[in-house]
């Protein structure tokens, strides 16, 4: 577990010994300005391995939207670093349960907004056909979807531990 | 490539079935060779998916990738977050010979391979870099008289070390699509800011995500505009139900309708509002309608 962090993210292409802490990154985050995401803090707490900063909600209030990575004096991918985090979080567990739904969400039908009645109809008043091209119109192609995620272990990954 | 395969991913089809329209009727219009992609999924969504998993974020979006290589065609996407996903994931792919062959090792269990014969397109880089703002000047058959907030979205230009479409503070390219239908693309506070969706916030923390809206929306109303237009559908999603939402969370009386790029080319193509879906937004604003009723008849 020594110093489990900043390895994760080095090994990932990430040197976030490298940051000096200027706050460019807090300071840009659109969230952050809003919540309680502070991106600088989470940067220091990976460098110095406070892995409690897994369990963080914070983590969760990044929109990904990569600012702070475009404005980093140190050129840090910060925003990339982020994500590491989360998917750290995520093989200990730590997942929100509207993200687990989500999840299941593609796992059952192939897509992450799933379709409504209330499409469908709106697409017919297009003269497009009701069922999109997609996964959900192939059987067989949502049993190849299902079977790719198998393969992934995601199934097992996103389940409730 | 010149060839392109429509790539829906899910809010276009599932919830803006008018921006599906939309595209569909723009890219026959300036003939465009592009087909559909069927059996395609999420791409998958990457504020989500690659939060979770690397190796199943690159699974699903290779699986799509594959399905247009197979057609011998580029994929063509009118969304940030797909773009995000599936540009991104090919770039990866197709530079690292380790991850590639870890993700083909998934694909074969389903009879695939990834080969990175295909490009990645957002529709606005690829009208932008490809077909050119002097001919898509030429196709247009009514000027718009309208000004525009226009938002670019996060996942089109950034990371910018991937994108190869500049400098990400303060772009032209998109504004300069804007005005290649007559209307003006209006400067306002915090345009690059993102809408707040993004990153799994709008699912996992929406009190949160409506907050970063409606500073936004409280933005764009300051700079008086017609409406706003975009080139994602989750950003048009949260400009336009969210809308809702904030009116109701803060107490608020916002009422500006959200248009997709493709929409707002589609009227200066000549296509009326209603052919392009425009009316199936949750925002009614009735103003508005009657304005871009009266442009598209050649009343104003």
């Amino acid at each position: 577990m020594s110093e489990e962090l900043p390895k994760v993210l080095k090994a990932a292409g990430l040197d976030v010994l490298s940051c000096m802490q200027c706050g460019t990154c807090t300071g840009s985050c659109p969230s952050g300005r809003h919540t309680g995401l502070n991106t600088r803090r989470i940067l220091r707490d990976a460098r110095k391995n406070r892995v409690a900063v897994l369990s963080d909600d914070a983590l969760w209030l990044c929109t990904t939207c990569y600012t702070c990575q475009e404005r980093c004096p140190r050129d840090i991918p910060i925003t990339d670093a982020l994500l590491e985090l989360r998917r750290l979080a995520v093989k200990k567990g730590f997942m929100l349960p509207e993200h687990r739904k989500i999840s299941e969400m593609v796992m059952e039908c192939g897509h992450a907004v799933p379709l409504d009645e209330e499409t469908k109809q709106k697409r017919e008043e297009l003269g497009l056909d009701p069922i999109p091209e997609t996964v959900q119109k192939y059987p067989e192609a949502l049993q190849e979807l299902r079977n790719l995620l198998k393969a992934c272990k995601f199934d097992k990954l996103t389940a409730e531990k | 490539m010149e060839k392109l395969s429509l790539f829906l991913g899910c809010i276009v089809p599932n919830r803006y079935p008018g921006i599906e329209k939309a595209t569909k009727l723009c890219l026959q219009k300036l003939d465009i060779d592009v087909s559909d992609l069927p059996g395609a999924s999420c791409c998958p969504a990457p504020g989500v998916f690659k939060s979770f998993d690397k190796a199943t974020w690159l699974a699903l979006a290779s699986r799509n990738i594959v399905l247009s290589e197979k057609l011998e065609r580029d994929l063509l996407t009118v969304c940030n977050g797909c773009y995000g996903s599936l540009a991104d994931a090919n770039i990866e792919l197709k530079k690292d010979p380790e991850l590639r062959e870890c993700t083909n090792r998934c694909l074969k269990e389903i009879g695939m391979e990834f080969k990175g014969t295909a490009e990645v397109r957002h529709i606005i880089e690829f009208l932008y870099k490809e077909f050119g703002r002097e001919k898509l000047k030429e196709y247009t058959t009514i000027q718009l008289d309208l000004k525009v907030a226009l938002h670019y979205g996060c996942h089109l230009i950034k990371p910018s070390r991937d994108r190869n479409l500049g400098e990400t503070e303060a772009p032209v390219f998109f504004d300069e699509l804007i005005e290649a239908t007559g209307a003006k693309s209006v400067d306002y506070t915090d345009k690059m800011m993102c809408c707040g969706a993004g990153g799994g916030v709008r699912s996992g923390h929406a009190a949160e995500s409506l907050e970063m809206l409606e500073h936004k929306l409280a933005c764009i109303r300051q700079a008086g505009v017609d409406c706003i237009v975009n080139a994602c559908p989750f950003c048009h999603l949260q400009f336009d139900r969210g809308q809702l939402a904030v009116n109701e969370k803060f107490g608020k009386d916002y009422s500006i309708p959200v248009l997709h790029y493709s929409q707002l080319l589609g009227l200066a193509l000549g296509f009326s509002p209603y052919e392009l879906g425009i009316e199936q937004n949750a925002v009614q604003n009735i103003e508005f309608l009657a304005k871009i009723y009266e442009i598209s008849a050649g009343l104003r």
